[in-house]
């Protein structure tokens, strides 16, 4: 299955190349050409019928990790992160290390040993290390080096009745998305993009954007989902369960808001459920590619993840096929020349 | 030079926030198209208005955009809930009045506040007068933006409303494309589409027309008022010449020239060192292989409030800068 063997590679930032040759080898014979760029973006084409606009569909293949810092001399490896992760959540979580795949545990001091002033605060991460089981410096040298990228180590698992946990939902949903879209839409002219280094500043986005020029941007995400009891609804950013998510504004783009009214209404036509990302925080490619060259028009449409940015995301499996079901609804009305 | 009162009132009363600038736009397009020689709207909604000339390509930029809100939520019983479209002070923000596009008005209130020093938009709402829900629906959407909604009020030394920034540069950029003359340069005047969100307009508008020179027209802060934080800018004081904020340091022999001029032609202006903000100059400087650019700030009390102040000598004398800046062969 796609999403399970999306979400199981490791893609850390800079690190995206087991994810982008499960892409490519999944796509390369439904598009027409292909390239990969010098920063590692993969830049489709499908051809169509002609369209007098470019569309271009980006989704991010990076994920938020960690990189080894630091080896010390009983071979525990120090650490930093690697695009935005809450230092709360790494305690006790099994990592997988640089090329060799060199299994580890974050650890750090055990509850029975802190005193009661250090229960208060979250340990920093100057206070975790990654055990890779080994004794020396010297061990740990021939398996990992400094500068090794370090990703969550989390199986896709399906639960509920229709739910699935994995690590890295964002943004491998966006990335199964696209390349589902890829291989089943005929006729329609795109650019499908998969870009580098999102989650460390939106840095693949723009020179891929650059090249391709577009006159449209779909941006495809997983967002966040923070759908508890007993919070206002104003503050719930996203609700499961309630399809897609078109967002209105975030720090790195106010959406045109014609095109996301065009987009609503493609969906109410097609009796397909949609919901707003309601806050303003976060941001995304779209940041970069609508402020390309001389512009161009965006929207983004993401899946919510509860638990986004940790190894146990969670995402409905009916909001992707919502979601999926929406963007072929757009790219019908793209090719009709109604956008 | 006269201060053009029906302008100024007209541009500060249209409806344009950040992403929404439609109406704003064809008001100034209207405004403008007898005196330009090509005009177009990109892909963002700039508005770019080339006025033909044989020298250097200078891109003129005042963003059109003004601070706002946008309904991101609206309950059972018809309240709106937002988030704001540009910096916005949940302070200012209590108990104003606020208009949507479609004219639709609503008041801004917060849920019951133990302490008011910990009073957030989010625990803030609009009240449009609804029912319920769906009442409200009939009205506004998700997505809507609105904007504060006060009166114009001038006397003979100040103007002070809602919105003087930008409209204020907008003005001095429509007044200076109505009465130059025979100008060398090749002038773009760019009003520009969403400086608020991170001048993201006057971004793409720069890219398309890759200008020489850029000048951006737009508010400054102030240090006149009781007990303010040391800033040497304030009204009545000229035009200001912008040395840094937080987005660009000028040029330095494009700010040196901009001081020579008004010298030379007895303009008052003042020097500005800000100490934050950005301006669309900020976006302009960085384009392609980089442009020398500066700014024209017109000091400005109380900004992104329902009540900015302005000198009409200030106004006035930017202006006259700016046409005696635009009709000179710029050597750098």
């Amino acid at each position: 299955m796609l999403l399970k063997k999306l979400t199981e590679a490791s893609g850390v930032s800079g690190n995206e190349k087991e994810v982008r040759d499960i892409i490519l080898d999944e796509i390369k014979v439904f598009v027409d050409e292909i390239k990969v760029d010098r920063l590692g973006n993969i830049i489709a084409y499908k051809k169509g019928k002609n369209n007098s606009k470019k569309l271009m569909i980006a989704a991010h293949m990076d994920e938020v990790g960690l990189m080894v810092t630091d080896i010390d001399d009983m071979g525990l490896l120090k650490f930093t992160t690697v695009g935005g992760i809450d230092k709360r959540i790494l305690v006790s979580k099994p990592v997988i290390i640089g090329k060799k795949k060199i299994s580890g545990v974050i650890g750090a001091k055990p509850t029975h040993l802190q005193e009661k002033e250090e229960w208060k605060n979250a340990l920093d991460i100057e206070q975790l290390y990654i055990d890779i089981g080994v004794n020396t410096k010297e061990e740990a040298e021939k398996l990992v080096n400094i500068g090794d990228y370090v990703a969550f180590d989390s199986q896709y698992i399906e639960f509920g009745e229709n739910l699935v946990k994995a690590k890295a939902l964002d943004n491998r949903v966006g990335c199964c998305l696209l390349v589902e879209l890829i291989k089943e839409i005929k006729d329609i002219d795109f650019y499908g993009v998969f870009t580098v280094m999102e989650e460390i500043g939106l840095v693949g986005a723009g020179p891929a954007a650059y090249r391709v020029n577009p006159d449209l941007g779909i941006i495809l995400e997983g967002t966040l989902c923070y759908d508890i009891p007993k919070l206002d609804q104003h503050l719930i950013p996203t609700t499961l369960n309630k399809g897609p998510a078109i967002s209105l504004v975030d720090r790195t783009t106010l959406y045109n808001i014609n095109f996301r009214k065009k987009i609503v209404q493609i969906a109410e036509n097609n009796h397909i459920p949609y919901q707003y990302r309601k806050i303003a925080m976060g941001g995304n490619d779209s940041g970069k590619i609508h402020t390309n060259k001389e512009g161009s028009i965006t929207a983004t449409i993401s899946v919510p993840c509860r638990n986004i940015h940790s190894p146990t995301s969670v995402m409905s499996k009916d909001d992707y096929k919502n979601t999926f079901k929406l963007l072929k609804a757009i790219l019908y009305e793209y090719k009709k020349g109604e956008l | 030079m006269k201060f053009d009162t029906k302008l100024m009132k007209k541009l500060v009363s249209i409806y344009g926030p950040s992403g929404n600038e439609s109406i704003i736009r064809e008001y100034i397009e209207k405004e403008i198209k007898d005196y330009v020689d090509e005009i177009k709207i990109d892909n963002l909604g700039n508005l770019i208005a080339r006025k033909k000339g044989s020298g250097k390509r200078i891109m003129i930029a005042a963003h059109m955009d003004q601070i706002g809100f946008m309904i991101t939520d609206i309950d059972d019983n018809g309240f709106l809930r937002f988030t704001n479209i540009g910096g916005t002070s949940p302070f200012v923000t209590l108990s104003q009045q606020v208009v949507f596009e479609n004219g639709v008005v609503g008041v801004i209130f917060s849920e019951p506040m133990e302490d008011i020093s910990k009073l957030k938009l989010s625990n803030m709402f609009i009240d449009i007068g609804a029912r319920n829900k769906e009442e409200a629906e009939k009205f506004v959407n998700i997505g809507d933006i609105c904007v504060y909604k006060t009166e114009y009020q001038e006397n003979d030394n100040v103007v002070f409303t809602k919105c003087l920034d930008d409209r204020v540069g907008c003005y001095i950029a429509i007044e200076t494309i109505k009465q130059i003359e025979n100008q060398k340069n090749d002038l773009y005047f760019v009003f520009t589409v969403q400086e608020e969100m991170g001048l993201r307009g006057a971004k793409t508008s720069a890219y398309g027309i890759n200008p020489e020179i850029g000048i951006a027209l737009d508010v400054t802060g102030s240090g006149d008022t009781p007990k303010a934080k040391t800033f040497a800018v304030g009204l009545d004081k000229g035009a200001a010449i912008k040395v840094k904020d937080n987005s660009i340091l000028t040029h330095p022999e494009l700010r040196q020239f901009m001081i020579d001029i008004a010298e030379e032609n007895d303009i008052p202006y003042q020097m500005e060192v800000l100490e934050f903000g950005g301006t669309d100059s900020g976006s302009i400087h960085l384009t392609k292989e980089g442009v020398p650019s500066g700014v024209i700030s017109i000091p400005t009390r109380y900004v992104h409030s329902t009540i900015e102040m302005a000198s009409k000598n200030d106004i006035i004398n930017s202006i006259r800068l700016l046409i005696k800046l635009l009709n000179r062969d710029i050597i750098l």
